[in-house]
């Protein structure tokens, strides 16, 4: 029986994946974002970590040469071990916060949406209550109560995205439940918790897999702005957007130090919208051809 | 169909009523309504839109919750069951839905949507079990094997409806309740989804409940037919009697709207109801059709007519019909 059933997931995702690879610039975004996460894992071998935070002020501010491929920073750091060494950084603090937010948010929202009534209500108004306050201040705020680090950044942002989850879900739910295949379901004895995970999530699937892509690239640049005023990610540390940041300054005399980190950043994003852009199309059924 | 009447029946509702609470007031949607099917049988119940006649069917099925009365099937009452004994009795009692379109999930392949019953309800041991019987389902309702992996989108509203009943059947229960399950289809194809409900009911012993505002569908399927005006039963009857001798001025003009396929019957004058559906919301005492009643009587917006019993079997809800 469980061989049988195997079988048949796997023809689906199977069947997924052919979709996926017909949508060409869907591939494109997994390819590259691939290659990003291989860099990611082989960051120590492509470049020690020791480059990316020795200073060497002999060798400040250098534009790209045979040495450095990417130039050097302010300290005479190699920009292209720092950029190759933020990777981890920024990715882990892009991919754990929207995918945290939509676990927590959209648990949450579809559950709102699709019990309704005093709960639905107690959650939502609390949660007007979080997003009365702006985000970034949020931020602030608990990074500098709970202590400047990794982890605390990466709760700080969840906080701060979760109402945005919560209230789009919650939407999508509400349109889902009264669908009669809801009532359908009921009347076939499906308990709450399958009709959301068997027909909500599925249905619902697209929207939120779009929001949570959309979101990883605003992640990024949210971190970078806590690493700025010293709340996110403690230096000699690399990532994307303290690098960004920190190239301000020098931007009229070395612009590649502001160009090459906001390209990472660029890249990242796109390939993983046109992924998530993709993945949304390949779960269809309707748009299967 | 010979009908006994000296056997038990099948469902039953006393007083069943359904009041939805809106900002407005209280919408009496099932306002006292009794009845009984006997097994084999088909009550038609018909309205015209918004007469809680859908709001009947969920009540019987308990997917919309009744205000107060009683419900039994096979004799046992349930309308205050718990929820594991209301999942056992769903198994003897289903739903066709009215709207293929939305009925069915869209993300869902066939086969998978006719054996969803099954695996909730765990009525075969193994998957390969149920999905065999997914496959004799869908003979029985007429659908290709080949359909097995397609998706709802791909199929017409007749195929898609087939889906539906094949779902229903998939418990074996014994009462169906039919919402509209034809009109939102094509005229062509309601006639073949009616005569599949009608030779699936012969061969599996089926009970009905056909909910429907069109007539002829009614006169077709129905061995007695419940005539629903704003939430109330105004008159109930065997089928062809409903149609020969309809007692309650409701029922009259609403058989006098039926168009006759016939040239010579052109000049024949229609009795036409005057005036719109009165609300359903706090509505006042007396009979609910006195406003647009041709026969009505002070005495008739005064108090609320009973279903009096004028012939065996033959029930009207009027003052001025004994």
């Amino acid at each position: 029986m469980n061989k049988w059933k195997k079988s048949r997931a796997a023809a689906r995702a199977k069947e997924i994946w052919r979709r996926f690879c017909k949508n060409k610039i869907a591939l494109a975004g997994f390819i590259v974002l691939s290659i990003i996460v291989l860099v990611v894992i082989f960051a120590n071998v492509i470049v020690p970590y020791e480059m990316a935070t020795t200073a060497a002020p002999k060798e400040r501010l250098q534009a790209p040469n045979a040495q450095h491929l990417f130039g050097t920073d302010d300290l005479g750091r190699d920009v292209f071990a720092r950029i190759v060494h933020a990777a981890p950084n920024s990715l882990l603090i892009g991919f754990t916060v929207s995918f945290g937010s939509l676990l927590v948010g959209g648990t949450l929202g579809i559950a709102c949406g699709y019990f309704g009534g005093k709960f639905d209500n107690l959650i939502m108004r609390f949660l007007d209550m979080i997003s009365a306050l702006p985000g970034s201040l949020l931020a602030i705020v608990m990074v500098a109560v709970l202590g400047p680090n990794m982890r605390n950044l990466i709760i700080a942002l969840i906080v701060g995205q979760i109402a945005g989850f919560a209230r789009m879900s919650r939407s999508v739910a509400l349109s889902i439940s009264e669908q009669e295949y809801i009532k359908a379901a009921k009347a076939g004895g499906s308990s709450n918790l399958r009709i959301i995970f068997r027909h909500a999530v599925p249905n619902a699937a697209g929207t939120l897999i779009i929001n949570t892509t959309m979101s990883i690239s605003g992640v990024i640049l949210s971190a970078c702005s806590l690493s700025f005023i010293g709340l996110g990610v403690q230096p000699p540390k690399p990532e994307w957007g303290a690098m960004l940041n920190d190239a301000r300054q020098f931007f009229n005399t070395s612009p590649y130090l502001m160009i090459i980190p906001g390209l990472a950043i660029l890249i990242t994003s796109i390939s993983i919208n046109m992924m998530g852009d993709g993945l949304r199309d390949a779960l269809d059924p309707k748009l299967k051809s | 169909m010979e009908v006994q009447k000296n056997i038990a029946p099948l469902v039953e509702a006393r007083n069943l009523t359904k009041i939805f609470t809106v900002s407005r007031g209280q919408l009496h949607a099932v306002d006292g309504v009794d009845f009984s099917i006997f097994p084999g049988q088909t009550l038609g119940v018909v309205g015209e839109s918004g007469c809680g006649k859908s709001t009947l069917g969920n009540t019987v099925l308990r997917l919309t919750e009744p205000t107060s009365g009683e419900m039994y099937f096979e004799g046992k009452e349930y309308s205050k069951a718990n929820r594991r004994a209301m999942r056992e009795m769903r198994k003897d009692m289903q739903m066709i839905f009215q709207d293929p379109y939305s009925s069915i999930d869209p993300r869902m392949c066939v086969s998978d949507i006719i054996a969803e019953y099954m695996i909730i309800n765990r009525t075969y041991p193994t998957k390969s079990e149920i999905y065999a019987q997914v496959e004799k389902l869908m003979d029985t309702v007429g659908l290709a094997k080949r359909l097995a992996d397609a998706y709802p989108h791909e199929l017409d509203g007749g195929r898609r409806q087939r889906i539906g009943i094949a779902r229903a059947l998939s418990l074996n229960p014994k009462f169906i309740i039919c919402d509209e399950p034809v009109s939102a289809l094509d005229v062509s194809i309601q006639a073949q989804i009616l005569n599949l409900l009608m030779d699936l009911q012969d061969e599996l012993k089926l009970t009905y409940m056909f909910i429907t505002h069109n007539l002829s569908v009614v006169k077709h399927i129905s061995t007695d037919i419940m005539v629903m005006y704003l939430g109330k039963c105004v008159e109930r009857a065997p089928s062809d009697e409903l149609f020969s001798d309809p007692k309650h001025p409701y029922t009259q003009a609403l058989l006098s709207a039926i168009p006759i396929p016939d040239i010579s019957m052109r000049n024949k004058e229609i009795q036409l109801i005057q005036g719109e559906v009165s609300s359903p919301i706090n509505p006042k005492p007396g009979c609910r059709f006195a406003a647009r009643c041709p026969l009505a009587q002070p005495e008739c917006s005064e108090n609320d007519p009973a279903l009096n019993e004028v012939m065996p079997g033959h029930s009207v809800a009027c003052h001025r019909v004994r």
